[in-house]
Parts: C-alpha cells; sequence; structure tokens
C-alpha cells in the first residue's frame, strides 16, 4: 500500500528533479544573435494564403505583416478563422500544395517561401520548430517516450545511440519532467496531459532551434498546468535565447507573457504593438471587443457582457472593405474602403478609420453601445 | 447583489427549502488496470453536499478530473450515484421511480459542452427543439409549431431564417442557442450547463452567456454552471464550490470568495489566471501551482490537496478536513485556512515547501504537535 502510494506523489518526484539542471548540452544552442544585433530574426511581409475547396477561394490569409527580435516572443491573437494558425504553417511549409502562397517571410535573411522541400526539412525541427495544441495526438502512441525524442535528436545531430538517449534525458529534464529518467521507458497513455505537452517542447527543442511556435500549446491545459508550461516557455526562451511565436485566443495569456502582440481578424493584421503599448491604448474596435467580453474577476455577479452582434465573416466571401465593419459599433460608410495598417502611433499599427478614442465614427466612450 | 446574499442567508434559516438539496453524494467507477496505467476505483465525487436554491446560480470550478462534471451528472442521476441524497423539488431522486424521475428531468435539463455533438446532425432546428415536447406530450402539432417559433425567438434565432436548417448550417453558438431552446421547451426550473461555453469564441461565448443570463431574469432559472473558467464562473454565479480530486475544497459567495477565497486551492486557482485589466491594460503574470493532481484512484491521505499545498502540515496528511463555515454562508475545508495569517501558523517541518515528506504511518518526531485550530 505504502508504494502504493508513494506512486501517486508527483510533486515530491517534482521536487527531486526540479533543482535548476542545465544541461551541459545547453551552451551549445546559438546565442541569441545569431543575426547580427538589431537585425530581426524573422520578417512576415504581406503574406497571403488561398484555398480553394469546392470552386470557392477561401482567403485565409489575407496581408499579413510583422518581425521578430532574436529571443523575443510575440503573440498572435484572433479567433477561430483568423488565420492566425494557417499563417504560421504557411511559414514552416506545412500547407498542401494546393493552398496558394504569395508575399514574403525572411527567416534570417533566407526567404522561406523560395526554400525546395529538401531545404524547408532541415530546417522545419531545427532551426525553426512547432509546438501544437493536441499533445495526446502529437506523440505516437505505440512509442516509448524516450525514443520519439531520441529519433528528434538522431535527426537533428550525429550523436550515436547512446548519446542520442542522453541527450533525450537532458532535455526531459530541461522541461521539468517529473522523474524524467523513469518516464523515458514509459508511453505516451501513462502521462498526463501538461506532462506530455512538456514531451513535446522536449522534442521540439532536439533540433536547438532558434524559432518556436507554439500554436495553442496551453489551450487543452488546465489553469495551473497551463501556468507551468508558460512559466517553462519563458525561461527556455531567456536561458536558450530562444524566440518564441505564440498562437493563442487568450488576450490575457499574450498580455502576461509576449514582448509584441499581433491581433488578426479574417486573416488580416488588424492591431500590432508591443504588449504594453497595445494593452494602455487598445485602438482598434476589435480588440476592444474581444477585451469587453472577456470574463473578468473584477465584475460583478450576473453582470452582462458588451455584446458584439453576428459572426466572422465567411472567408469565401469577405465583405467590402474592413472586415469587422459589419459588427463594428463605430463604422461608418467609410469603412467600405479598406483602411490601411499602417503605424499610426510610433510602434502602434493598426487598421481602422475610427480607432477607439478618436471620437469619430459611432463609438460611444464607455462602449456599452449594443 | 445584497438581495441575493439576503435571500440565501434568508433560506440558511429554514425559511425556504432549497429546490435541490445534494447531501454526501459519492460516486465511484472501478477501472482495469491497462498498459502501466493502475487499475483499482476512481473516487470521482466523495461525500459532496450542496444546495442550490430557485432563481440562484450555483457555480461550480476545478481542474480535469476534479469530479465537476461526474457531480453533474450525479445530480441528473445520470447513472445513479453510488450512494448520498438527492433531493429535487422535494422529491428523493436516489429512490425514485423511471416515472418520478422522468417527472424530475423534465424539471432540470442539461446543457453540454459540444454543440455538434448534442444535436442529431440529420434533424431540422424545428424539429430538434419540438423533440422534447413531443417526448413529454405536450400540446398538439399547431400549438408546438408556435411553442418552437417562440423557444427559437427566445433564443435569438429567427425562426423564418432557421426553423429549416440543419445543425452542420450552423455556427458553433448557433448550435449552442439551439441546445439552450431544448433545454428550456418544458420550462424546467434547473438547468445544468456543463462546460456549455467552452468550446466557443471569445465574441460568441459572451453572447450565449448574456443569453443564459437574459434566461435566468425572465424564467427565474437556476443553473448548476460548471466550468474550468475561475473569471467567468464568477460573473454568472452567486455562489462558486471549489472542487478537488472529487470534494469541496471550498463553497461561498462568489463575490466574498474572490475577494477573499479561504482555500490554498482557490487562492493557486486565482494566481493561475493569466489576465489583463480592461481597463488599465496592466496584464497579471500568473503564478504557477506546483505538481499535478494526484490520481482519484488513489488519493493522498487526510487532506486530498496536502500534496501541491504550500501550507500543509503533518495533520493534513492524518486527518481529512471537514467543510466548516468560517464566514456567514462561506465553507472551507482545510485545516489551515487562509484567514489564519501566516505568524499563526506552527512551524513548517524542515525542507516542506513545496510539498511535506511522506508521511510515516506513525510519525516519530513531528516538528511540532498538530495544533488545535479554535475556530
Amino acid at each position: 500500500m505504502s508504494s502504493k502510494r508513494t506512486a501517486a506523489f508527483p510533486a515530491e518526484d517534482a521536487t527531486v528533479s526540479e533543482g535548476v539542471i542545465v544541461p551541459e548540452t545547453a551552451g551549445r544552442h546559438r546565442p541569441a544573435t545569431a543575426a547580427s544585433p538589431g537585425e530581426p530574426l524573422l520578417v512576415v511581409e504581406d503574406l497571403r494564403v488561398q484555398f480553394t475547396r469546392g470552386g470557392r477561394k477561401i482567403n485565409a490569409v489575407n496581408g499579413l505583416s510583422y518581425e521578430l527580435a532574436p529571443g523575443s516572443m510575440l503573440a498572435i491573437i484572433g479567433e477561430s478563422g483568423s488565420g492566425k494558425s494557417v499563417s504560421s504553417r504557411a511559414l514552416m511549409g506545412l500547407l498542401p500544395p494546393t493552398a496558394k502562397i504569395s508575399g514574403s517571410v525572411r527567416f534570417d535573411g533566407r526567404d522561406l517561401l523560395g526554400l525546395s522541400e529538401r531545404e524547408m526539412q532541415s530546417l522545419r525541427g531545427g532551426d525553426i520548430a512547432m509546438v501544437f495544441q493536441d499533445p495526446a495526438r502529437s506523440l505516437n502512441p505505440t512509442m516509448k517516450i524516450g525514443a520519439q525524442i531520441t529519433e528528434a535528436v538522431r535527426l537533428h545531430s550525429d550523436l550515436d545511440k547512446k548519446g542520442a538517449q542522453a541527450r533525450a534525458v537532458e532535455l526531459l529534464k530541461l522541461v521539468r519532467l517529473p522523474a524524467a529518467e523513469r518516464r523515458f521507458h514509459e508511453y505516451p497513455h501513462q502521462l498526463s496531459g501538461g506532462m506530455r505537452q512538456r514531451v513535446m517542447i522536449a522534442i521540439a527543442l532536439a533540433g536547438e532551434p532558434r524559432l518556436l511556435i507554439a500554436d495553442e500549446a496551453t489551450t487543452a491545459l488546465d489553469v495551473t498546468t497551463q501556468a507551468q508550461i508558460m512559466e517553462l516557455l519563458v525561461e527556455l526562451q531567456q536561458r536558450l535565447g530562444m524566440a518564441v511565436i505564440m498562437i493563442s485566443h487568450d488576450l490575457g495569456l499574450a498580455a502576461s507573457y509576449a514582448q509584441d502582440v499581433v491581433v488578426m481578424y479574417a486573416g488580416r493584421a488588424v492591431e500590432y504593438a508591443p504588449t504594453k503599448v497595445l494593452f494602455a491604448n487598445v485602438r482598434m474596435p476589435y480588440t476592444h471587443a474581444l477585451l469587453g467580453a472577456i470574463p473578468a474577476l473584477d465584475r460583478e455577479p450576473h453582470s452582462l457582457f458588451e455584446v458584439t452582434p453576428g459572426q466572422p465573416p465567411d472567408l469565401s466571401a469577405l465583405p467590402k472593405g474592413c472586415p469587422f465593419r459589419p459588427r463594428c459599433s463605430n463604422a461608418t460608410d467609410q469603412c467600405l474602403e479598406m483602411p490601411p495598417f499602417t503605424e499610426h502611433d510610433p510602434e502602434h499599427w493598426f487598421a481602422c478609420w475610427h480607432p477607439v478614442g478618436s471620437g469619430t465614427g459611432k463609438h460611444t466612450a464607455n462602449g456599452e453601445q449594443r | 447583489m445584497t438581495a441575493v446574499e439576503e435571500r440565501t442567508a434568508g433560506d440558511r434559516s429554514g425559511a425556504r427549502t432549497p429546490l435541490l438539496r445534494a447531501r454526501n453524494l459519492v460516486q465511484e467507477f472501478p477501472v482495469q488496470a491497462a498498459g502501466g496505467v493502475k487499475g483499482g476505483v476512481v473516487h470521482a465525487v466523495s461525500d459532496v453536499s450542496f444546495d442550490i436554491y430557485r432563481g440562484e446560480t450555483l457555480g461550480v470550478v476545478g481542474e480535469t478530473g476534479s469530479g465537476k462534471s461526474t457531480l453533474a451528472r450525479s445530480v441528473i442521476q445520470l447513472p445513479r450515484p453510488k450512494s448520498g441524497v438527492v433531493e429535487f423539488q422535494g422529491t428523493d431522486l436516489m429512490k425514485a421511480g423511471r416515472k418520478e424521475l422522468k417527472e424530475s428531468r423534465r424539471q432540470m435539463q442539461m446543457v453540454y459542452q459540444d454543440p455538434f455533438g448534442s444535436l442529431n446532425p440529420r434533424w431540422r432546428v424545428s424539429e430538434l427543439v419540438e423533440e422534447p415536447l413531443v417526448g413529454h406530450g405536450q400540446g398538439n402539432a399547431s400549438s408546438r409549431k408556435r411553442r418552437v417559433e417562440e423557444l427559437l425567438d427566445l433564443v435569438g434565432l429567427d425562426p423564418s431564417q432557421y426553423a429549416k436548417r440543419r445543425p452542420f448550417e450552423l455556427s458553433g453558438g448557433q448550435c449552442q442557442r439551439v441546445a439552450i431552446a431544448r433545454a428550456v421547451a418544458l420550462e424546467p426550473a434547473l438547468i445544468v450547463a456543463d462546460e456549455a461555453v467552452s468550446s466557443l469564441d471569445v465574441l460568441i461565448q459572451a453572447q450565449v452567456l448574456n443569453l443564459f443570463e437574459k434566461l435566468r431574469r425572465e424564467l427565474n432559472l437556476s443553473y448548476l454552471f460548471i466550468a474550468h473558467d475561475l473569471a467567468m464562473v464568477k460573473q454568472v454565479s452567486d455562489r462558486v464550490a471549489v472542487m478537488y480530486l472529487g470534494q469541496l475544497a471550498e463553497i461561498g459567495p462568489a463575490e466574498g470568495m474572490y475577494r477573499q477565497p479561504l482555500h490554498p486551492y482557490t487562492s493557486a486557482l486565482l494566481d493561475s489566471i493569466p489576465r489583463v485589466d480592461p481597463v488599465t491594460g496592466a496584464a497579471h503574470r500568473p503564478v504557477a501551482l506546483p505538481g499535478e493532481p494526484p490520481s482519484p484512484i488513489d488519493p493522498p491521505s487526510g487532506c486530498r490537496f496536502r500534496t501541491r499545498c504550500p501550507r500543509a502540515q503533518l495533520k493534513c496528511a492524518e486527518e481529512a478536513p471537514q467543510l466548516v463555515e468560517r464566514l456567514p454562508g462561506h465553507q472551507v475545508a482545510c485545516h489551515f485556512p487562509l484567514d489564519v495569517v501566516e505568524a499563526d501558523l506552527p512551524p513548517k517541518p524542515a525542507g516542506a515547501t513545496l510539498a511535506p515528506p511522506p508521511v510515516p504511518a506513525q510519525p516519530t518526531a513531528p516538528a511540532q504537535p498538530a495544533p488545535q485550530q479554535t475556530l
């Protein structure tokens, strides 16, 4: 009975392996400034992705631009269908060949969209790695954890099997998996959701990436586990000098962790600024609507939410002009013309004719308008 | 708000009987050992008691596996709990026969998380909303048709536009509105909403939450509202119950509990929410609670939260804390609740920062005798 009981004490296992273990190989990670200082690591310019399904053209991404400095964290925020995932898959070369992609994506000076599949393959999982939402489906259920990480390590290094296994255990410790040596020999189903996501991050780190894309990586997890995984990502970002793109629907999460935020709507970037600048002075009515719709701890029980009517537009039949126009309380006839995405205030980009606080449009000061 | 508090306080004195009264609910499921996963009995819900009054919303929060969904299903007797009492409008559901149960279930309806999964994909919206009326033998074809139109109007779907559609022609939010129309069709007294808005996008989620609030006001509904989002639960609930590993850690008025949580787990949950102030834009960086919930097959002795609790003492391993009312209407199951200041706690045994050391069967040299808390 007592031996059984200790098995149910994950916290204790955690304390054993939770001392600050910096694997010796961690130093092999290239420093943050592989690109010359001041140069962005990633520059995305006017990225567009179009799918054709059943004769209908679906405009999933309609002109997305942003920059990412080495070692920094950028959050891309949006609802389902806003193009946040599709755009990151486009730069990883993970979209089907039928997708029409245009624009430019420069990573460390190289144009990613022009790379051959072979060149892309060596980059994927190497310099750029990705962690997905559902760790249960991203792992092979029939392979032990250790074997899956070892495989990734060998793919991106010339270590022999022994060396790769040792490195795999180091990686598991780096992501603070409790009892890493024991877990090495377990299958994914024996791990909790949070632990599986740690394993996914370990696999992503196997190629010593300079850019990690976390696509809703904590969405399926409980808040307590989410906080643990985000802490881990921030720690890894700082210690390894790795840049992170965090794709999420959660504005609170972006505000808490990211240095910069891109808000997407209907495939477009609608607001883009350093986190502090953005949340101190939200200009885009869509971002304002998102903030008003989030349940907040300081609201009274039974208080109503500020409601934005309607639904996101059909991507195969986008409305004329600003895509948010049909739902926007500020909209006027001017909005039938597409507002340009420009830097209105220093470092603060948005695409709107009647931004919040401008006094134009039909917006009321308190946002209570239905 | 104060009206609600006064009302519940009044109810507490026995002026009115609760709509739903659950006492010592226990639900357990046997599991077989397979592939390195231990077998045994999953203690999904262990000894949970609560009341819901008419017009009141009780929110239930907890992590995955805390037993909040099992609790909801135990209330509607799907499946019947292992033991305990569920009294709904004076009927003891645990002893109720099929007929009584059907009548009681008319009065309490469920709304589930997955709006597509809970609607028959081949039926039209009008048929979906009419089904509960047919099932309970209400009205004739033409009166039912009128009622369906009324219901669709009520949930914000234009009947002329949506009545003929099938679920795949609707968005997630619209499907959830249809599910809600079905739930209120029979004029229930209680709606059990199990993560009913979790799969919806933020803006749509706000629309559906406002619909729930509108129905509450117009139809005087009570809700058992289950969600993992603490902020959302606060905004919709009069009272909130926090579950951990099948037990109630804390239950009390929403405002009071969020202002002053008494259980260390509630406090840790509140600290782990990433949030941004909608007015100032200031972000709150979450503080992570270490560790993971232990297995419900083999829960820790004493307090089930002690393996992750920063305040845990030897007493917590030896003795399971009982729910005690420490503030008006606010109960907590903790030996060392947060309204006891740190200085009044006995000194911690050495090294017990994150989790207490494995507790020996006979503690040989406890650092301090277990303190007696005066309540």
